[in-house]
């Protein structure tokens, strides 16, 4: 990663969010206006872990926000309120609900129309409870644990999938390019990190691998942060299973990934569900070799859409990895900054009204126009990537994919 | 023993509850709840660490087994919030004991002490990352019940109340200890050991009782954690961080004094938002910062804010007495 | 599970694990015993060393094993600075306020790394990384063959630097008796701030042994901090001995119990066992007795 662009982002952070700190000074003094003069910005809370143990996606996902409010702003901002522009009230949620807690606290005080991210689960389930008591809009952007969505508040929105749909999607995936190939995995082993994604996923594919003819040799369960994973992949080696499915984030998949490399342990593939590294530009550049073959069912972006590869353009000309915090998170502020169309408004119930009846397409993901059942899209799924070459192609499904899946992996 | 008097503490507690009567912003409520929750969690560990001098390095195996007893029993069994609060308490202060009990009778002390306290919590959050009753990774997630009755309110203000009503119990019960026989054992303890035992003060025992009512206290933060963000798992429960927190406020504030807790709770998280206006939106700047001032705070207040007051107003004193001196040449 | 195939391999894993391990508890266990103070900044300094290291290699294409020898000499002197100029005139003696010093710095050098070079994992691809020494029985991976025996070398070299030389002899009679050493004209404030600069060169030595199969990022040192605390107590405070042999002690134990309770689950043996061992001998396994 350059210096130089990143200190350019952060400049350019920095003075946004100057502006954006000065309005949310000034909210605080002011009670939120109710009548907004027309062209008079419209704020929103853009909220991530950027410190903390999570701080990499947090600021992956503020990236994306802000880029996307850019984009927005540069193109005349919501012409239904008259151009305003979209000022981004930023909050650090410090990787902790506490943390995320406080900030919306002083979004809502600062007058914000909307709030986006959290990004981790428990951040999300908080962050949005305390938004609830305001009728404050609140768009969900990458955290996964279905409960998000379950406990009957009107304002949670949840623009991506949550876990069952992952977990259902990943597996019927499997089955169909496994059964594709010939079917020659039968055996399973699963390496998971051991919180709320992690078990969640591996409690759901245990339940329903055997169902569909897989055997699960052994399930291993591992902290965040794992510092050596030699006898995980002891066990591998010493079981064999056909295939291994990890679940995991980014740094403990790599040590799991090159460990494995240096134990010369080869299964006849790697089917990762929510891999942290599995679909990321960085790995398949750092570890070219390590990386090869793994297949993944995570979120991405729609790869024939010229839109999503203008964006990667963007981010990698700004010296930052094209990851799905990036993406998604571009999305829900592309899906607020539509529901301020359709709304007129930016008051808060109109906004709410307007995401429940949204049916946005100009996001990048292949989920197709949204549509929010009880807060969750519908269209929402992963999909399956695979490293061929030094590139991640999509395998899977057909009207997304642009390569066919290579399993078994072919030996090293 | 020299201190505020239960009339200090009765004024101070007046002044803070009326506070939500002087303002409706929520975003200075929540943040003086979740101050007054640190300070409620300091002051546990003031009780055992400050008056006993044995310091935890653990304290968030009270608070984790607080708020998951808490969480278990409203969303495993259906038993009322505040029953299962109050068994929240009863159950830390249980683990308190337990954990006293192994150790103290072993004699750990010191530096040995404080890291055994460290590895029963992380003994408890690797337990509770695991175990399927504490939802394993996925943690507990209470059910959103607006209702008093389920110990959950619309507005923020009873919590306010209630994090405030029990601090101020916390005081009650400190002052209470300074002022017993209890208390002048427990610091005799601090002091010196050796000499406590040799003048026939059964230096186990007094201990014990100490752990158990800190334990207890900090359980109740945790109960009270768990209500007011509805989510606990492993981490938050048993985590370093709350550990370090239950340290962080005594030790600023003043270790060992009623009120020491409760200042180093509001100064420190005072800090933390001043941290973050003046850092801006870069990631970590707040916290340089704020990890300087806090360095800077121990250099030049080595006993606390209390401490600091207490040499104020002993200088305020002194000078004020030293004018007639001089007068008289 | 009780097969050699799998045993043997875990056991000389846990030794190589628990090698790094027991370097980064030597720095801890001299600064206890001789300041008696808990470091908490130790994971910190990790961190940063770590970042030292990596960017030694980024910028000046040092290879890790190569840039310890100047890493070494620029930890010690940050160490002996740190202790001189910071943490022994901000603590005024007091031991709550050194933990809390050392907890403050802390807080300044992990976040002080994430602004400065921002939150993402950072690791080097050396193309030795991947070699393999075979046994046959098991691979084991050549940095952490390598990296065992320079833990052994340092090991050794600092139990020579403290029995042989004066300084040594300096530090080893203000651990045990501070005041008379006081009286006895050593300047205390020098040998305290030189055990801080030992413990910190330790660290950096620890930081070039783990980068080539680790990752860097500024919260990597919290992961070892508390197995660091752990191996301390057991081993004794104070002890190298105590701190080396502990450390080996640990990785196994990791290993193992990671073996049969699973990953998660077998951290637990780690904390398990120190408890256990400070119940029925307080001093820790080769600490004197209190």
């Amino acid at each position: 990663m350059s210096h130089g662009s990143a200190r350019v982002t952060r400049r350019h952070l920095l003075q946004t969010t100057a502006v954006g700190a000065a309005a949310a000074v000034t909210g605080l003094i002011n009670a939120p206006a109710l009548i907004r003069a027309q062209g008079s910005p419209v704020k929103l809370g853009v909220l991530h872990p950027v410190s903390g143990a999570l701080s990499y996606s947090g600021q992956q996902g503020r990236l994306g926000a802000t880029i996307a409010i850019e984009e927005i702003n540069a193109a005349g901002g919501i012409k239904a309120l008259g151009g305003a522009k979209i000022e981004p009230t930023l909050g650090d949620a410090q990787s902790t609900p506490e943390g995320g807690n406080a900030e919306v606290e002083k979004m809502n005080s600062a007058g914000v129309a909307a709030i986006v991210g959290g990004y981790a689960s428990s951040i999300c389930l908080t962050a949005s409870q305390t938004a609830a008591r305001y009728d404050l809009p609140y768009v969900v952007d990458v955290g996964v644990a279905d409960n998000i969505v379950t406990r009957g508040l009107k304002n949670t929105f949840r623009f991506g999938p949550g876990f069952g749909v992952i977990a259902k999607t990943a597996l019927d995936n499997l089955v169909t390019i496994n059964d594709q190939a010939g079917k020659p995995a039968k055996t399973v082993m699963i390496v998971h990190e051991d919180s709320l994604f992690g078990s969640g996923l591996a409690k759901l594919l245990n339940a329903q691998l055997p169902e569909r003819g897989f055997q699960v040799l052994e399930t291993i369960a591992h902290p965040t942060p794992t510092r050596d994973f030699n006898n995980a992949v002891l066990k591998i080696k010493a079981q064999n299973p056909d295939l291994v499915i990890p679940a995991n984030y980014y740094n403990e998949y790599v040590l799991l990934a090159r460990t494995m490399q240096q134990q010369r342990v080869r299964q006849k593939g790697i089917y990762s569900v929510l891999g942290g590294a599995a679909s990321s530009y960085k790995f398949v550049k750092e570890f070219p070799e390590a990386a090869q073959y793994i297949m993944d069912c995570n979120h991405w972006f729609d790869p024939r859409n010229p839109k999503s590869l203008a964006l990667k353009k963007k981010v990698e000309d700004r010296g930052q990895f094209y990851t799905y915090e990036v993406f998604m998170n571009h999305s829900c502020i592309l899906l607020v900054a539509d529901a301020l169309e359709r709304a007129g408004s930016a008051e808060r119930a109109k906004i709410i009204t307007a995401l429940e009846n949204s049916t946005f397409a100009g996001h990048v993901m292949p989920y197709g126009p949204t549509k929010f059942v009880n807060g969750q899209n519908q269209g929402a799924a992963p999909v399956n990537t695979q490293v061929l070459g030094n590139d991640i192609q999509v395998i899977f499904p057909q009207t997304f994919a642009t390569a066919k899946p290579v399993f078994p992996m072919p030996p090293a | 023993m020299r201190g505020p008097s239960i009339a200090h503490i009765v004024l101070v507690i007046a002044m803070l509850a009326t506070v939500p009567l002087l303002t409706a912003s929520s975003v200075v409520l929540n943040f003086l709840i979740v101050a007054l929750l640190i300070a409620l969690v300091g002051q546990g560990w003031n009780v055992l660490g400050g008056y006993g001098g044995q310091y935890s390095f653990g304290h968030a195996a009270f608070f984790g087994t607080g708020a998951y007893v808490t969480a278990i029993l409203q969303m495993r069994y259906g038993i009322n919030a505040w029953p299962a609060f109050a068994l929240g308490i009863a159950g830390g202060a249980l683990v308190g004991a337990a954990i006293g009990a192994l150790t103290f009778r072993s004699g750990l002390k010191g530096s040995y002490f404080a890291l055994v306290t460290l590895a029963f919590a992380e003994v408890l959050r690797i337990l509770a990352s695991v175990a399927p009753i504490t939802g394993a990774g996925v943690g507990i997630l209470i059910t959103l019940d607006l209702r008093p009755q389920a110990f959950q309110f619309q507005s923020r203000a009873p919590f306010y109340w209630i994090v405030l009503a029990l601090l101020a119990a916390s005081l009650v019960i400190v002052r209470l200890i300074e002022q017993s026989r209890f208390g002048a054992w427990l610091v005799a303890v601090r002091e010196n050991e050796d000499a406590a035992k040799a003048v026939g003060v059964d230096t186990v025992r007094v201990k014990l009782v100490a752990m158990t009512i800190s334990a207890a206290i900090t359980a109740a933060g945790g109960g009270f954690y768990v209500q007011y963000f509805l989510f606990i798992d492993s981490a938050i429960a048993y985590g370093p961080w709350i550990s370090i927190e239950a340290l962080l406020a005594p030790i600023v504030g003043g270790v060992g004094t009623v009120f020491g807790p409760l200042l180093g709770a509001l100064v420190v998280k005072t800090l933390g938002e001043l941290t973050k206006l003046i850092a801006g939106d870069a990631p970590g700047l707040d916290l340089v910062i704020y990890g300087g001032v806090l360095v800077l705070i121990v250099a030049f207040a080595p006993h606390g804010i209390a401490g600091l007051l207490a040499d104020l107003r002993g200088r305020f004193a002194r000078l004020r007495s030293s004018v007639p001196e001089r007068a008289h040449g | 599970m009780l097969s050699p195939v799998i045993l043997v391999p875990a056991i000389l894993n846990g030794l190589l694990t628990g090698a790094v391990y027991g370097l980064i508890a030597l720095g801890l266990t001299l600064i206890y015993g001789v300041l008696h103070i808990i470091n908490f900044a130790h994971g910190a300094l990790l961190t940063a060393a770590m970042f030292a290291a990596f960017f030694a290699h980024r910028w000046l294409g040092l290879d890790p094993y190569l840039a310890a020898i100047v890493l070494t000499p620029l930890f010690f002197a940050l160490g002996y600075c740190l202790q001189r100029f910071v943490i022994g005139p901000a603590a005024h003696g007091e031991d709550r306020n050194i933990l809390l010093v050392t907890l403050g710095l802390a807080v300044v050098i992990e976040n002080a790394l994430l602004y400065a070079f921002g939150a993402d994992t950072r690791t080097l691809n050396l193309d030795y990384a991947f070699n393999v020494v075979d046994l046959g029985i098991a691979f084991l991976a050549l940095p952490r063959v390598i990296g065992f025996g320079v833990v052994l070398v340092v090991a050794l070299v600092l139990w020579l630097i403290l029995s042989l030389t004066d300084t040594g002899k300096a530090i080893r009679a203000v651990a045990k008796e501070k005041l008379g050493a006081e009286l006895s004209g050593i300047d205390v404030g020098h040998i305290y701030a030189v055990t801080f600069g030992l413990g910190t060169a330790c660290l950096a030595i620890a930081a070039c042994l783990l980068i080539p199969t680790y990752y860097v990022n500024p919260h990597i040192g919290n992961a070892f901090v508390l197995i660091a605390f752990t191996i301390v107590v057991l081993g004794g405070m104070g002890s190298v001995t105590g701190a080396l042999v502990g450390g080996l002690f640990i990785g196994v134990v990791e290993s193992l119990c990671g073996l049969y309770l699973g990953e998660s689950l077998g951290q637990i043996g780690i904390f398990v066992m120190f408890i256990l061992v400070l119940l029925f001998r307080p001093s820790g396994l080769l600490g004197e007795r209190a």
